[in-house]
C-alpha cells in the first residue's frame, strides 16, 4: 500500500483546496440548483398545505420518513466504521476515515431535517425540545419521537466532534501552505495548533475517548429510529428484531455510500495514488458480511411472521411477497442480497468498478427496504374498510431526490475547504514517530489504541 | 367521576348515515371536495363501514359505524411527542389541536384509523360558514383531529347542571350521532353508572369490542347481530 510521501503528498492533497477549476463551479451550480428546487418544494407544501404530497388516510407517512430513515442509516457509514477501524488500528483506514466521517455529519444533517419538514406544522418543531415554557408543558418522554430527538442530537454532536478533532492538525497544514485571507481563516480554524507533543497527546486521548464513545451512540441511534416503528401496534412493525435489523441495514447502506463517495473522489480529485483498490476490496468484504447479515435478518423476519400466521401480519406479508409491493420487494432482495453476493463474493469481480456497482445496488435496495417497511403496513392495518395505497407526488419525489444532490453539494464544498484525506494521519502511518506516538499497552485486547 | 362510553347495536343500524352528517355538522368537520376525497383526504370522525358477505347474487350487506373507540390503553397517546393526544380524567382520548405539531404518529398507531389529518386549511362555500358550531374550534392545516364524544356537549351539560345544582341523569348528554340515529342504534352514556342504558347494553351477552385482542380496552361496545339481515 504505497503512496507518495512528504511534500509531494501534502501538495497532492492540498491541490483541491488551493486551485479551483471550472468543474468545481459547474458541480456546485448543478447540485445547488437541485437543492434549491427541493427547498422550493418544501416551502410550497408549508405555504399551500401538506395536501400537495401523496400521503393520505391511512398512509400518513411516506417518502419523507423513508428518506429520514435512509439518511440516518447512511450516516452509519462514517463514524461507526471509522471508529471501529481506529479501535482495531487497521492501517488501511488512514485514507478512508475522513471521507467516511464527513458522510456521517452530512447524512445526519439531511436526515434530521425530515422529521421537521414532515410535520404538519413545522414551525412548532421546537416543542420537541424540553425547554422551560411558561405553561410548564414538557415533551412527552414516552414518545419514541422524543427519544429520536435526543438520540439524533447526541449522535450529531458526537460525530461533528469526531470529524473536527482530527481536522485541526490538517487546518494547521493548510494554514502553513496558504497566504492572504485564506491564511487568516485557516489560522483561526487551526485553533493555535503547533504540533507539540503535548497537543498530539491530547488529540490522541480525545480521539480514543470519542472512538469508544461513538460506537454505542451510533448503535442506539438506529435502534431508536427503529423504535419509531416497533412501538406502534401496526402489523409487521411490532417486531423485536427491528433494532439490530435497522442497525445492520444502516451500516450496510453506509458502506455502500462510502464506497461510492470514495470512487467519485478518487476520479475527480485524482487520488489514485492514495485510494488503492485494496481499500475498496476491504470495504467490499465488509459490505459482503453486512449483506449476509441483512439477508439473515430479512429471512428471519419473514419466516417468523409466516409461522406466526397472524391474520393482519399475513395480509401485509402477502402484500409485499405477492401483491402490490412484490416488484419492489424482489428488486430490494436482488439489490441488497443477490447482487452484492455475486459481485463481492467472487474475488475476480471485487474490483473498484465491481464494488461501486454493488454499492449502487445496496443504496437503492436499502432505500426500497425503508419504503417497504413503511408503506405496505400503514396501508393495510386491521380493518379492511380502511385499506389504502400510498402514491408519492412530484413534490415528494423532488424533495427525496434533492437530498442526494444536497449530499453531493455538501461533499463538494467540504472537499474544497478541508483536505478530504487526512494528511497528518497518512504521514503518521508512514513514519510512526516514537515521540508523537506513545507506546500502547501491549496487553490491550483491541490492539494498539493510538491513532 | 363518569366514564363515557357508547354502545352500537349492529342489529338496528340501517347504515343511513344520519350519524355521519350530524357529526360533520356538530363538530365543524370541513369537507374536502370530490378530488381530495378520492385521494384519501376526507375526514369522517364517524364512518359507517360497509362489508359485503357471500357470493353474488346471495350477497348480504353489513354496516358497522366506527368512531374513535376512546380506548383506556390508547396506542395514540404514548406516541405523541407533545401531549397533544392525551387521556382526560373522564377517560376520553382528548386531542389538543393547538398543541399538535402534526407528526401523524398517533394516526399510524391507531388500529382503528379514526384519526384524521388536516391537509389544507378548512374552507366553506358561502353561506355555509354561517352554520358553524360556535362551541367547537376550527382546526388549522397540519393538525390531527378525531371524534371527541362531543366533549363540548358533555362540558356544557356538566356546567349547566352544576349551575342548577342538580345531578346529571342518564340521557341528559347526547352525542350528535346518538341524538340523530333514527333507529336508536347508537347509545351514549356513563359506563361508571351500572344502571345507565349504555352500561346495561354493554353488559348484555351481545356486547363485544372492536379488535379486542389488541389490548386497547375500547369504550365503545358493539352489540353483535342476532338476526341475519
Amino acid at each position: 500500500m504505497s503512496h507518495p510521501t512528504g511534500d509531494r503528498m501534502t501538495q497532492d492533497l492540498l491541490r483541491p483546496l488551493l486551485h479551483t477549476s471550472w468543474r468545481f463551479w459547474a458541480l456546485v451550480a448543478f447540485f445547488g440548483a437541485i437543492v434549491l428546487m427541493g427547498l422550493g418544494s418544501v416551502a410550497r407544501t408549508m405555504v399551500l398545505g401538506y395536501g400537495l404530497t401523496g400521503i393520505r388516510w391511512p398512509n400518513y407517512w411516506g417518502f419523507y420518513i423513508t428518506s429520514f430513515v435512509f439518511w440516518i442509516g447512511i450516516s452509519h457509514a462514517g463514524t461507526l466504521i471509522s471508529a471501529i477501524l481506529r479501535l482495531v488500528n487497521a492501517g488501511w483506514r488512514r485514507p478512508v476515515t475522513r471521507c467516511a466521517e464527513v458522510i456521517t455529519a452530512f447524512a445526519l444533517m439531511i436526515g434530521a431535517l425530515f422529521p421537521i419538514i414532515h410535520l404538519g406544522r413545522p414551525w412548532y418543531a421546537l416543542w420537541l425540545a424540553p425547554y422551560p415554557s411558561e405553561r410548564l408543558i414538557w415533551p412527552n418522554f414516552r414518545s419514541p419521537l422524543v427519544w429520536d430527538f435526543f438520540a439524533i442530537n447526541t449522535y450529531l454532536t458526537g460525530s461533528l466532534l469526531f470529524l473536527i478533532l482530527p481536522i485541526i492538525p490538517d487546518f494547521a497544514v493548510v494554514r502553513d501552505h496558504s497566504t492572504g485571507l485564506r491564511h487568516k481563516i485557516y489560522r483561526a480554524l487551526a485553533l493555535g495548533w503547533r504540533g507539540t507533543p503535548k497537543q498530539w497527546h491530547r488529540l490522541e486521548t480525545a480521539m480514543s475517548i470519542m472512538a469508544v464513545a461513538i460506537v454505542p451512540v451510533a448503535v442506539s441511534v438506529h435502534t431508536i429510529v427503529s423504535f419509531d416503528f416497533s412501538m406502534a401496534p401496526v402489523p409487521m412493525w411490532q417486531s423485536t428484531i427491528f433494532g439490530p435489523y435497522f442497525v445492520a441495514g444502516a451500516i450496510f447502506s453506509g458502506i455502500g455510500g462510502l464506497i461510492i463517495a470514495m470512487a467519485v473522489l478518487r476520479k475527480l480529485l485524482h487520488l489514485e495514488a492514495y485510494l488503492h483498490p485494496v481499500h475498496f476490496e476491504n470495504l467490499g468484504k465488509l459490505m459482503l458480511v453486512m449483506a449476509l447479515l441483512w439477508g439473515y435478518f430479512v429471512f428471519n423476519e419473514r419466516l417468523v411472521t409466516y409461522y406466526g400466521n397472524g391474520p393482519s401480519e399475513m395480509a401485509v406479508f402477502w402484500r409485499t411477497q405477492r401483491e402490490t409491493f412484490a416488484p419492489l420487494y424482489y428488486t430490494m432482495v436482488l439489490c441488497n442480497f443477490v447482487l452484492p453476493l455475486i459481485i463481492l463474493g467472487i474475488k475476480k469481480f471485487r474490483t473498484i468498478t465491481g464494488c461501486v456497482i454493488a454499492s449502487f445496488g445496496v443504496v437503492i435496495g436499502m432505500w426500497l427496504e425503508r419504503f417497504l417497511i413503511i408503506a405496505p403496513s400503514l396501508g393495510h392495518k386491521y380493518l379492511p374498510y380502511s385499506y389504502g395505497i400510498y402514491r408519492p407526488t412530484g413534490i415528494e419525489i423532488m424533495v427525496a431526490s434533492s437530498t442526494f444532490a444536497a449530499m453531493c453539494l455538501l461533499y463538494v464544498l467540504f472537499a474544497k475547504v478541508v483536505p478530504i484525506i487526512s494528511i497528518w494521519e497518512m504521514k503518521a502511518g508512514e513514519h510512526p514517530s516514537p515521540d508523537l506516538m506513545p507506546q500502547a499497552l501491549e496487553e490491550h485486547p483491541l490492539g494498539e489504541l493510538h491513532l | 367521576m363518569p366514564k363515557w362510553g357508547m354502545a352500537v347495536d349492529l342489529d338496528t343500524c340501517t347504515g343511513c348515515g344520519a350519524c355521519v352528517t350530524a357529526c360533520h355538522a356538530e363538530n365543524n368537520i370541513s369537507t374536502v371536495g370530490p378530488e381530495q376525497a378520492a385521494r384519501g383526504r376526507a375526514k369522517h370522525w364517524l364512518r359507517v363501514e360497509r362489508y359485503w358477505e357471500g357470493e353474488f347474487p346471495d350477497v348480504r350487506l353489513k354496516f358497522r359505524p366506527v368512531m374513535c373507540q376512546q380506548c383506556d390503553a390508547a396506542p395514540c397517546e404514548p406516541v405523541c411527542p407533545t401531549y397533544a393526544s392525551h387521556h382526560t380524567e373522564e377517560g376520553l382520548n382528548a386531542q389538543v389541536y393547538n398543541r399538535c405539531i402534526g407528526t401523524r404518529y398517533c394516526a399510524n398507531a391507531c388500529p382503528y384509523n379514526t384519526r384524521f389529518f388536516d391537509f389544507f386549511n378548512p374552507a366553506w362555500d358561502k353561506p355555509l360558514q354561517l352554520q358553524l358550531n360556535p362551541d367547537v374550534s376550527l382546526r388549522e392545516v397540519g393538525v390531527m383531529e378525531k371524534c371527541t364524544f362531543c366533549v363540548q356537549r358533555i362540558k356544557a351539560t356538566q356546567i349547566q347542571a352544576a349551575a342548577e345544582s342538580r345531578e346529571i341523569k342518564d340521557g341528559d348528554i347526547q352525542t350528535a350521532c346518538a341524538q340523530s340515529c333514527p333507529s336508536k342504534a347508537l347509545v351514549f352514556g356513563d359506563l361508571s353508572d351500572p344502571e345507565s342504558h349504555v352500561s346495561r347494553l354493554a353488559r348484555s351477552g351481545r356486547g363485544s369490542k372492536l379488535l379486542e385482542d389488541l389490548g386497547t380496552f375500547p369504550n365503545v361496545n358493539y352489540l353483535n347481530r342476532q338476526v341475519e339481515a
